[in-house]
């Protein structure tokens, strides 16, 4: 039977193509590797080559023939032994098949189409983020003492470190230098230059190195002497470590932390001074934790070391030297995925995350003197979202303000506000209102800087404004 | 000798079918084929031992197949299946067998550069022996982050062989016009890293190099960078019409530094019959056909697989 050549794709958006010129006539022996056309697709002019051997039996199309469809049949080639005589029928059966065999899935593409919305492929829904279950999260009686924030991530990572083998830190003066911001401080002392690794102020290589190592079978630990810096590095968090288990159908692992602080830090102007948070959560395949408390910093941190998928956790240089009440456990590990009320109310939500939060309890704190009973819910996560928290809360108060430490536009408080118009529209007595820093760069002078920064008093108006209060 | 023989041949069997397919449209997006590189994965390959990993760029359907994935899981990734490799949902450009020491297919030029190092890393981490093979082009080699990974390597002594595999042209762009320096193989040389020249077309050279290359590394010496130079007959993806390269100088690359062509030659001289090739050709050939009809009526991925994979789920 001769062999079918068909109108080649030869883009991934070519339908069809102008067959411009013929380089082999009838009755030609070709091998492969030879070029028998010249197509004009929607992208170039390209030149098409034989694949099998044989000779050129019937050409089907016509020079200059343009809009052949992708899959038609343009010539018959006639194998070792085969006779001219095999074209005629050969020819008839490409004329009736023309051009619907090829591009065989396109094809069920369309009839699924044509058939009724009934018998249509369903298409999946996108599954619940399942909030873990509301638990008791630090058992009654259990002794606190006072840490600060950085303290915290630092046993955070020394307990884990001692737990697994496989976990380790690098960055950029993590070790020698005790970390930038301290954070690492002791580390090196106890587990060595093996564990605890001080590199070159190479961003991009260091996460992807460190990514690398997470496929190798270790749970590395990156941090970023501020996340300002990750923006070199960010092709390896978001291409190579978020996309891999997918891409690769479920076949690998990338369990690995970056970490950093993140947000507005104080007088360094606009390079050194923003929140990635909504960046880094609008990724699939990555976790995304903000915590504000030390409490929290801890338990979610070591979960975040713990956790089998890559963990992007942003820190916040100005409550780093901040204390807060830490349960003295010997392991203390928090859900990641779950927002917490870090003060109830009746009158009005304020939903935050990280240094936002400090800007919420004082402005709630303020709003209560005014008779204002405020709800704070904590977010802790961003990616996956504990909605179900939030829109608790706001079915029970009624109204809602986010604060944010970051730019209003595409920000969480946006997420937070498009989610709740689909969850609690109905609960709803005042428009969602956001409260962030203005839509500029980071200024550097005092006074700019503070009217560009979040306040407590701005969060206060803006509740007032919810309430519909003067 | 017949081994690589026989796996060049069969690489190459495979993405003439994969070209083919592409043409039928029974492969979409982009599609970048091997054919003319086959000695290159075949040869290094061959030097390594168990444990020993590879990671590469998007032109990886060749490594995918010699490292051990099975040729129908691979064509079943390129048409969009379920039985693929990564159940159809990376495609031509990720594929991963971390089993077999396969860790991509990744499709951002010079992302493996640190990825394998890191690997490394993660080998020498471990306390093994084991050594890492960490492929990218001649257009990756002017990637800055290539540079950073080589300094860290170096640092931190890790056993990666970096192997720039040089088929003279970044998509449409020659080495002479992308490269001040254009010998890569020293490229590694002023962060500490020897690097060696190595014809990629000659695959009993390429063994050669691996064998030495493997054994620096795993006595623990650091890294160590091979330049193979090599050429693809197709252009740089199916869409790439090739204007940038004369016909005459594919030709005659084809005619006469063919590494399939040179190692059957070879064969025929230590007294193999042609006709035995001819029937091992035939064999893969018929094999290869059969990889096509399993991925071309092999089912598509059921609409439930687009929410899984993403995360681990605990």
């Amino acid at each position: 039977m001769p062999i079918e050549i068909t109108m080649p794709a030869l883009s991934p958006t070519m339908e069809s193509g102008t067959l411009s010129k013929w380089l082999k006539k009838e009755g030609d022996a070709v091998t492969a590797g030879d070029i028998i056309a010249e197509i004009e697709t929607d992208k170039a002019t390209m030149e098409v080559e034989a694949v099998d051997e044989g000779t050129i039996g019937k050409l089907l199309v016509d020079e200059g023939s343009e809009d052949v469809p992708v899959g038609q049949v343009i010539a018959l080639l006639l194998e070792e032994g085969e006779e001219s005589a095999d074209l005629k029928e050969a020819a008839s059966r490409a004329e009736d098949k023309k051009p619907k065999e090829a591009a065989k899935s396109a094809a069920d593409d369309d009839e699924a189409a044509a058939k009724s919305d009934d018998d249509a492929p369903k298409r999946p829904s996108r599954p619940a983020e399942a909030a873990p279950p509301m638990e008791v999260e630090i058992p009654a009686g259990t002794e606190m003492i006072k840490q600060t924030v950085r303290e915290a991530l630092r046993d955070a990572m020394a307990e884990e470190m001692r737990r697994d083998e496989a976990v380790f830190i690098m960055g950029e003066e993590v070790a020698e230098y005790q970390g930038a911001y301290k954070v690492t401080q002791g580390l090196l002392d106890e587990f060595g230059a093996k564990r605890v690794i001080d590199t070159p102020i190479t961003e991009y290589g260091f996460a992807g190195l460190g990514t690398g190592a997470a496929l190798g079978g270790l749970k590395p630990i990156v941090e970023f002497m501020t996340f300002n810096f990750a923006m070199q590095a960010i092709d390896h968090i978001i291409n190579s470590a978020a996309k891999q288990r997918y891409m690769a159908g479920g076949k690998v692992d990338v369990p690995i932390v970056f970490r950093g602080p993140n947000g507005a830090a104080a007088r360094v102007a606009a390079q050194h001074s923003q929140n990635y948070a909504p960046w880094y959560a609008a990724i699939p395949g990555l976790k995304v934790v903000a915590p504000y408390s030390a409490s929290d910093a801890k338990g979610l941190l070591k979960a975040a070391i713990r956790d089998p998928n890559p963990v992007v956790f942003l820190e916040n240089e100005i409550i780093y030297g901040q204390s807060f009440d830490v349960p003295k456990l010997d392991d203390f590990v928090l859900p990641i995925g779950k927002a917490k009320i870090v003060r109830e109310g009746t009158d009005v939500t304020i939903v935050a995350y990280s240094i936002a939060v400090r800007e919420a309890l004082s402005a709630a704190d303020k709003l209560a003197d005014e008779g204002v009973s405020v709800e704070v819910v904590d977010l802790r996560t961003l990616r996956p979202l504990d909605m179900e928290t939030v829109a608790r809360s706001v079915r029970k108060t009624n109204r809602c303000v986010v604060a944010e430490e970051g730019w209003p536009t595409c920000s969480i408080a946006s997420e937070i506000s498009a989610r709740l118009m689909e969850d609690a529209f109905d609960y709803l007595d005042a428009p969602v209102l956001r409260v962030t820093d203005e839509d500029t760069p980071t200024p550097y002078a005092a006074n700019l800087e503070k009217l560009w920064l979040i306040s407590p008093e701005r969060i206060v108006e803006a509740v007032k404004k919810v309430c519909y209060r003067g | 000798m017949l081994d690589f023989f026989k796996q060049m041949s069969l690489v190459r069997r495979f993405e003439e079918k994969a070209g083919q397919m592409y043409g039928m449209g029974l492969i979409g997006g982009f599609c970048h084929l091997y054919i003319g590189q086959e000695a290159v994965a075949v040869g290094l390959q061959s030097a390594l031992k168990k444990g020993d990993n590879i990671i590469t760029g998007y032109r990886a359907h060749g490594h995918a197949i010699i490292t051990g994935a099975t040729p129908k899981s691979v064509m079943a990734e390129l048409t969009g299946r379920a039985a693929g490799i990564a159940k159809g949902k990376g495609g031509s450009m990720h594929m991963f067998d971390p089993k077999a020491g396969f860790f991509g297919g990744h499709g951002i030029v010079g992302a493996q550069v640190p990825l394998g190092t890191g690997l490394g890393f993660a080998a020498k981490y471990k306390g093994t022996d084991n050594v890492v093979l960490t492929y990218f082009g001649d257009g990756a080699a002017n990637q800055g982050q290539v540079y950073e990974a080589f300094n860290m390597a170096k640092l931190w002594n890790l056993p990666v062989i970096y192997v720039i595999e040089n088929n003279q042209y970044a998509m449409g762009t020659s080495v002479a016009r992308s490269s001040g320096q254009q010998e890569l193989y020293k490229r590694g040389e002023s962060f500490g890293i020897p690097g060696r020249l190595v014809d990629g077309m000659n695959v009993l050279e390429v063994r050669a190099a691996a064998d030495d290359a493997v054994k620096y590394v795993r006595e623990g010496n650091g890294p160590i960078l091979l330049e193979l130079k090599t050429y693809r007959y197709r252009g740089h993806s199916m869409s790439d019409p090739a204007k940038y390269r004369s016909r005459d100088e594919v030709q005659t690359t084809r005619e006469e530094r063919d590494p399939i062509e040179f190692i059957k030659k070879r064969l025929i001289e230590d007294g193999v019959d042609e006709e035995t090739l001819k029937a091992i050709d035939k064999e893969i050939k018929d094999e290869i056909s059969e990889v096509a009809d399993f991925a071309r009526n092999a089912p598509e991925p059921d609409p439930s697989e687009l929410y899984t994979d993403i995360l681990v789920e605990s």
